[in-house]
């Protein structure tokens, strides 16, 4: 258990001058540091990948039949895959599909999760709230993988519409939070008071009920950009997302896995790209988490 | 009284899901441009088949009709016939799903026994280094996904060391156990071939273990971190005062309360383990719906499609049931809690 450091109440619209204190309590722990650090460098090698991958040209349709299936050494550093591509270059550019595959989703994903629970949480008890949650149940019903599976198969296999399948089923999880938060602030005497002032239903449920969700859907996101990466991954690894020549980095595990155990660098360095891509994120938003729980008290 | 309430309003929750998940299966099926007749006699078929066809399939009734037929035909098992296969995928599922019903079921128990004990072990030596060690191996196994582990596993235990099988369900030469249940483990145990079992159980350790790490992992820390909760309450330090000896506060008193939050989860990763079964048979070659699941949706067989998904989601809706049961039993707050406006 961490100390938690109790201050007097401030209000929320003096976070930024607490920037200094998260930042101290987010640094005390070098789990979340080291979550931090990894995450600014894979975005730094998607962002800047054409220009310091080592063979950029090799992340599309480049053949060199000369340096095929050369194990990892000085010149590759991770070993090309069966057409002579240099595999660590395509993982940087694999962790460009990844990585907008996590912003993309969750870009579109929360604005239609949270006021949706919102809505049903401020109402609860009324139709509105059974309508809402009741759909929300259905798409919580059925293991996500299986149905962004089922959705992204009838349609065209490519990024746009992986997204699409994912994006379809994440934002009921988003639903399910906030409405679990905002059913129990509506008892709450700010809100109880901004009613009783004649406040309108758009004032109270986003002026005065959002900004009290901000911290837990905050951390959720940052968690779940690992979970869409992954479930990204998972589609192009059965070959319903990035597809090839494009590096995504399931796509990459995927392809590689045909010439296990002979040339196993071609799928194995990919795969730990995924495992750091989801740790990087893991770690950050567990250190958020914890930062933004310790200002709670 | 109030529990028996409880489970059968559950139920009737489970039934409202099933069909508002068949209406979405539905509304998946149809949004895919192109006659389903036309796809399913082929290119070449005369127009007067696909006109008759499409009478059969009524595809020329409204949509909520077309569901009207498509839900009765499911509900009695009809899924139509599969694209690829070219039979029944009411046979299909006969015939693939007990493969993924024996691959998941072995990994939920390594899942669930396997969490639940390294959890206790590490409440029990909480911060010694034996915690270390399973609090880093347990954040590795969450956040790494199941298909990677068996990428691994394959490469490692199956390519390298050659210990264990890679491929299916037995090895050729061993002759499979007469199909009862299609759970080739009992079914050998049934009739007693001892053989078939072993070689069964041996290839399940691969891909069940593959399946299980990460539900094991999240299993593990909250049973932990329930217990060490649990360590600190009054209750147990009174125990203590009585002079009641350690292992009977774990096995009595600990125990019981410290399970439900670890057996709530387990429907959840249960879930876990039915999406991830879809890349973990693919990559151990394993004859299960998943794997058929997969070679569908790759070639757009809408009736399959369908099946599997259903198949899946009811199943993950039973496992869930169960799981509420088996939590109202542990935990008497929620069997015997006053319902709401009491």
């Amino acid at each position: 258990m961490t100390v938690q450091v109790k201050g007097p109440a401030l209000p929320k619209s003096k976070t930024i001058e607490n920037l200094g204190r998260n930042w101290y309590k987010f640094s005390r722990n070098p789990m979340s540091i080291i979550g931090l650090g990894t995450v600014l460098l894979v975005v730094f090698l998607a962002v800047f990948a054409p220009w310091i991958a080592p063979y950029p040209e090799h992340a599309g349709k480049f053949v060199d039949f000369a340096n095929a299936s050369l194990p990892p050494c000085g010149r590759y550093l991770f070993g090309t895959d069966t057409i002579g591509r240099d595999i660590l270059s395509r993982i940087f550019f694999g962790f460009r599909f990844s990585l907008t595959m996590g912003v993309v989703v969750l870009a579109v994903v929360v604005p239609i999760g949270v006021p949706l629970g919102l809505i049903a949480g401020y109402n609860q008890g009324t139709w509105l709230d059974t309508v809402i949650m009741r759909i929300t149940d259905i798409f919580l019903a059925v293991p996500p993988l299986i149905l962004a599976l089922a959705i992204a198969s009838v349609l065209t296999p490519n990024l746009t519409n992986a997204m699409i399948a994912v994006t379809l089923m994440w934002w009921p999880w988003y639903t399910r939070l906030v409405y679990g938060l905002a059913s129990t602030l509506r008892n709450e005497f700010f809100v109880n008071s901004a009613e009783a002032l004649g406040a309108s239903k758009a004032h109270i449920v986003f002026r005065e009920i959002l900004p009290n969700c901000i911290s837990p859907i905050f951390t959720k996101m940052s968690l779940d950009m690992a979970w869409v990466i992954l479930l990204g991954s998972s589609l192009s690894f059965v070959g319903l997302g990035v597809q090839p020549p494009k590096p995504g980095l399931g796509t990459m595990v995927a392809g590689g896995s045909d010439y296990l155990p002979e040339q196993w660098w071609i799928s194995v360095f990919p795969a730990l790209a995924i495992v750091v891509v989801v740790l990087g994120f893991n770690l950050l938003g567990d250190g958020l988490r914890d930062m933004l729980a310790a200002e709670e008290v | 009284m109030r529990f028996i309430t409880f489970i059968v309003r559950r139920v009737l929750h489970s039934i409202f899901v099933l069909l508002g998940l068949s209406i979405v299966i539905f509304i998946i099926s149809r949004i895919m441009p192109g006659n389903p007749a036309r796809m399913a006699v082929g290119p070449r078929a005369p127009q007067y088949v696909i006109d008759e066809l499409s009478r059969q399939m009524h595809l020329h009734e409204p949509l909520h009709i077309q569901y009207y037929y498509w839900l009765r035909d499911a509900l009695h098992g009809d899924f139509g016939t599969s694209l690829v296969t070219r039979r029944p995928v009411a046979d299909d599922m006969r015939e693939f799903f007990p493969a993924t019903l024996e691959l998941t079921l072995f990994a939920g128990t390594i899942m669930a026994g396997g969490g639940i004990f390294l959890g206790i072990l590490s409440a029990r030596h909480k911060d010694k280094w034996i915690d270390n060690v399973l609090r880093i191996v347990s954040y590795l196994g969450v956040v790494t996904p199941s298909f990677i582990f068996a990428i691994f596993f394959l490469l490692l235990f199956g390519m390298t060391l050659e210990w264990m099988p890679t491929i299916g369900r037995l090895s050729p030469g061993v002759s499979p156990p007469p199909t009862i249940t299609g759970l080739i483990t009992i079914d050998s145990l049934l009739t007693g071939n001892l053989t078939a079992f072993l070689d069964a159980l041996w290839h399940l350790i691969l891909p069940g273990i593959a399946l299980a790490m990460g539900g094991l992992a999240q299993e593990s820390r909250i049973t932990r971190s329930t217990m060490s909760d649990n360590l600190t309450k009054d209750y147990i330090a009174s125990a203590r005062s009585l002079g009641i000896p350690e292992r009977v506060i774990m096995r009595r008193f600990l125990l019981k309360p410290s399970l439900i939050p670890t057996v709530s989860i387990l429907g959840l990763d249960f879930a876990g383990t039915m999406s991830n079964a879809f890349l973990v048979e693919v990559i151990f070659n394993w004859p299960g719906s998943s794997r058929y699941g997969i070679n569908t949706m790759l070639r757009k067989d809408l009736n399959a499609i369908a099946g599997v998904v259903l198949t899946m989601g009811v199943v993950f809706i039973v496992v869930n049931i169960v799981v509420d049961i088996v939590v109202g039993l542990l935990d008497p707050r929620i069997r015997l809690a006053p319902q709401r406006g009491d």
